[in-house]
């Protein structure tokens, strides 16, 4: 049979705010165990939450960014569970008037584009961490991460595949970080998902029953995690058997996922609005504030590449991943004035060749845009060729130094001088009468030894263009 | 001096009669004389006498604030920093606050001495101060009888004249009922008036903390020093806070009192009706206007409290968990073991009731039949006060139905406990403001006449106080053995 597979996804982006969504206390990562952690994060007797304005404002950029409804009146509410880390005993979400309604955002698989719809988004509390190793069988609580501000950001089920789902999360990922409202760190639990799998049999109109994958904190593993589900659940039902509605963990290392709980097992979370918070009123004046304020968002800056820039649709994607590498090309352009392809091509091929195996981020680029600008004008004007600038780009991230630099100090400035190439070929031809021969009798593929060899004596400096018309008018046939 | 008002005792401070440290030393006298009252869980006199220096020392410059020097206590649900806060519960039995309420934080402010913490139902849940874990509180007037609660010990220790003033919380009544039944005066302000920060929570949108004195005069002063916006409470409300002592005679010509006509129907026994109706009269006397006012919805009150104050509180009391402070019990197995015993040891009978009333009113295929529904009714009851208090100034009627009843009598019937507060319930689902204040006696137990009125009109309830005050003495009646 042939089996579709449905995903949705919940994703959870910690909001980049300085101070936790409910009290004055840092939400830095990495502190000591319970030094970022008030009276209010810890829950003592008499506490009250105090909504951090500013995570209500990026709330609303999410939002206008996935074009989605922005609530006119949002309410938190109290999910009650018992945990050791969860302090109070319940968490603060948001659960029948989240602050973000139905939007969309679109996700491009093998060059198609599609569309996927975002449920709602709403704001929440993350609880603290409950340590289990080196305490000697017991548990340690450490309730710096509780309080920080989360979006929990809900899709449809409308992704279709594995690589359908990263995707849209890398999507999201990229977006986040576009508007400035995550750090979009992942190791350090910054952006995290749960994804909802199903499996129904192509053509069958019905949802089969889910799966939910909690916490999946990288891309590779989120693809992985739910190949491995989609292949269990058509296993089971294939042999005659049915999907249990439960929530299930994926381990990494062992590539499979387990039961924790099922639906039976679930909690009643018992929500109800929290008498300690006054509902959220989302005024007109807020929303235009946060609307002056919105970025161009990456969908827009990539066709506006392709249309300003004529890239490709690859290239301008890439170059509009980022906001900080969108920034970058673009200033390289304005500073160097050359060919913007040739801008692009340096920036996605060399500076991201290097980037990327170095691990870094266009941020950290040991090369800044003005000095990468310096290197490509030098192309520009034929002081050097491509070729040799790529031995100078490797000489500019061993040091400082500019471009014009490096050329000077190495004498790697191109040849034009026609005399100077002529004596040079002149002698070459003079050298290798065999070849000339061949040539002379039809061989084409001859011509090619005489311009490496040019170049060769000329340690590539030669101008390549000025070779081929001398050569070529040395050895008429 | 011990049955001197604040307003008094604020003079005799600055006339030199006595100082702050003769005043405190003569209230801590008090407070170990009278220790079958069991009014105080805490009794901080090192710090009392030290800071009652301080306030010698200010009272000095001729700059203090009014209060400076003036002796009071706290209901033991307010956080008190370095002080043990209990809340009446065995739970928070080793708690010691590492913070000061926002009340506590201003009472200091204003120069007050706290002499100590209070006795009170467990986490305010109680109208006896029956389900404290510290013991009952015995009623000054009839050591057999209770004073009332939740704020019991507030009540019994300012009507046996063992501090001038003191703070309590009301929740459904919990500063009323004890004030009437205690033969005191006492205020809850408007929801959001006094901040709640640090105020241990029972049931967060109709918790509200106010003054317990003897006087009116002394409940504006009080007030005066804990009301006002706070930013560490969303639910206070920014507003500024009147001259609470300014309007204090203002003449009652013409003034508009509405009395429900459910208040006064069958249930209400005669001797109580008939202290009510004289107290009304010395109103007519003053040249009010009587005007018979309907709130239909009124009945429904006991209902949707019992259902939103559980749910609520339900909430409020999981972060008692036996992990972070309060009661641990020894050597849990696990953290099954360590939920159920610590909470099973460290809850009495009462709040475990309401937290399964509460939880049971969320469940799933529940809330909307009980806790959606009782939301409903309390509007429907706040419209009702709303449309009377559109023709009327005030609202006036009973506090309790009876007055102290017997230490023991009601325990074993919830429900018979629960319609104690079937006259004060309804102010606190509406958030509206309203006063107890001493209004005769029936069996020499002395009784209430509550006063009620618009959101923040807190000035023209005190002022409607204390002109009664000032044609009456009920308020200056001492309990015999305390005069």
């Amino acid at each position: 049979m042939q089996w579709e597979t449905v995903i949705g996804l919940e994703i959870h982006a910690q909001l980049a705010t300085k101070t936790k969504i409910f009290s004055g206390a840092a939400t830095a990562y990495g502190a000591e165990p319970n030094t970022q952690a008030c009276a209010v994060d810890l829950g003592l007797p008499g506490v009250l939450p105090v909504l951090n304005q500013e995570v209500v404002r990026m709330a609303v950029k999410f939002g206008m960014a996935i074009d989605a409804h922005i609530a006119d009146y949002s309410v938190f509410a109290r999910k009650n569970y018992f945990y050791p880390d969860l302090p109070k005993g319940y968490q603060i979400s948001q659960m029948d008037h989240p602050i973000v309604g139905i939007g969309h955002l679109d996700i491009e698989v093998d060059g198609k584009t599609k569309r996927i719809g975002v449920t709602r988004a709403h704001l929440e509390e993350d609880a603290g961490k409950s340590l289990h190793e080196d305490f000697h069988g017991l548990t340690g609580i450490d309730l710096n991460r509780a309080g920080t501000p989360l979006l929990e950001i809900v899709s449809e089920p409308d992704m279709r595949s594995a690589q359908e789902a990263v995707a849209y999360m890398r999507k999201i990922h990229e977006l986040v970080q576009y508007l400035d409202i995550c750090d979009g760190n992942m190791q350090e639990g910054s952006f995290r998902c749960d994804a909802n799998v199903s499996v129904r049999p192509k053509g069958q109109a019905e949802y089969g029953t889910r799966t939910e994958l909690k916490n999946i904190n990288s891309f590779k593993f989120v693809e992985k995690a739910i190949n491995i589900e989609v292949e269990r659940q058509i296993d089971i039902i294939e042999a005659g058997g049915k999907i249990t509605q439960e929530t299930r963990l994926y381990d990494a290392d062992k590539n499979e996922t387990r039961s924790m709980r099922s639906k039976e097992e679930a909690n009643d979370y018992r929500y109800f609005p929290d008498p300690d918070l006054l509902p959220v009123y989302i005024s007109d004046a807020l929303r235009a504030e946060v609307k002056a304020d919105l970025p161009e968002l990456p969908q827009i800056k990539k066709q506006r590449f392709i249309d300003t820039y004529q890239l490709d649709a690859e290239t301008a994607s890439t170059l509009s991943s980022s906001k900080e590498l969108a920034n970058y090309f673009e200033a390289l352009v304005k500073e160097s004035g050359c060919d913007t392809k040739i801008c692009s091509n340096w920036v996605t091929v060399e500076l991201l060749g290097v980037l990327n195996k170095q691990g870094l981020a266009i941020q950290q680029s040991p090369i800044s845009h003005t000095r990468l600008a310096g290197l490509l004008t030098r192309i520009a004007d034929n002081t050097i060729s491509g070729k040799i600038a790529k031995q100078v780009f490797a000489a500019m991230l061993a040091s400082d130094d500019s471009a014009d630099a490096i050329i000077e100090a190495q004498g790697l400035k191109q040849i034009t001088d026609s005399g100077a190439i002529e004596a040079i070929i002149d002698k070459i031809i003079a050298d290798n009468p065999n070849q000339v021969e061949q040539y002379l009798s039809g061989k084409d593929k001859v011509f090619g030894f005489f311009v490496g060899q040019t170049m060769k004596a000329s340690q590539g400096k030669a101008n390549p263009g000025e070779v081929n018309k001398i050569l070529q008018k040395k050895l008429k046939r | 001096m011990h049955t001197k008002t604040i307003a008094q005792l604020a003079k005799g401070l600055r006339a030199g009669d006595y100082s702050s440290q003769e005043l405190t030393a003569s209230y801590l006298a008090r407070i170990k004389q009278h220790t079958e009252l069991n009014s105080f869980i805490t009794v901080t006199e090192e710090q009392a006498l030290t800071v009652a220096k301080q306030a010698d020392m200010a009272l000095a410059t001729g700059n203090a604030p009014l209060l400076t020097g003036i002796p009071i206590a706290h209901k033991d649900i307010f956080c008190t920093q370095g002080v043990k806060t209990s809340c009446g519960s065995k739970m928070l039995d080793n708690f010691i606050a590492p913070y000061n309420a926002t009340v506590v934080e201003k009472l200091d402010t204003a120069g007050t001495v706290s002499l100590g913490k209070l006795n009170m139902d467990e986490f305010a849940m109680g109208s006896s101060n029956e389900t404290s874990f510290y013991g009952a509180v015995h009623n000054p007037w009839a050591s057999n009888t209770v004073p009332g609660g939740s704020s019991g010990g507030s009540a019994a220790a300012v009507a046996a004249r063992l501090i001038p003033g003191a703070t309590g919380t009301d929740t459904g009544g919990s500063i009323r009922q004890p004030a009437a039944l205690c033969g005191i005066t006492g205020l809850k302000p408007t929801y959001g008036r006094v901040s709640r920060f640090g105020m241990i929570a029972y049931a967060s949108s109709l918790d509200q903390g106010g003054p317990m004195t003897q006087t009116a005069e002394d409940a504006a002063l009080m007030l005066q020093a804990m009301a006002g916006f706070d930013a560490q409470d969303s639910t206070s409300v920014e507003r500024e806070v009147p001259d609470y002592s300014a309007g204090l005679n203002n003449s009652l010509q013409g003034l508009k009192i509405g009395l429900p006509k459910e208040f006064f129907d069958d249930g209400l026994n005669n001797d109580m009706a008939s202290c009510i109706e004289t107290a009304i009269n010395e109103y007519k006397k003053m040249g009010a206007e009587i005007i018979e006012v309907s709130m239909p919805n009124l009945k429904l009150a006991i209902p949707a409290y019992y259902v939103i104050a559980p749910a609520e509180c339900s909430a409020n009391l999981s972060r008692m968990d036996g992990v972070r402070f309060g009661h641990r019990c020894t050597d849990p197995v696990d953290l099954n073991d360590l939920y159920i015993r610590s909470r099973g040891e460290g809850f009495g009978t009462e709040v475990k009731r309401r937290i399964l009333v509460g939880t049971y009113a969320l469940s799933e295929g529940y809330y909307d039949a009980y806790y959606i529904k009782a939301q409903k009714i309390r509007r429907l009851i706040s419209d009702d006060f709303k449309r009377a208090l559109q023709e009327v100034d005030v609202i006036m009627g009973p506090v309790s139905p009876s007055p102290a009843f017997g230490i023991g009598e009601k325990t074993s019937d919830p429900i018979e406990m629960y319609l104690a507060d079937i006259y004060t319930i309804a102010i606190n689902l509406a958030g509206l403001p309203a006063m107890s204040i001493p209004a005769g006696f029936i069996d020499n137990k002395p009784i209430g006449l509550q006063i009620i009125g618009n959101y923040f009109a807190e000035d023209k309830l005190l002022n409607v106080a204390h002109q009664y005050q000032q044609v009456t003495d009920w308020h200056q009646q001492t309990p015999q053995g305390f005069a």
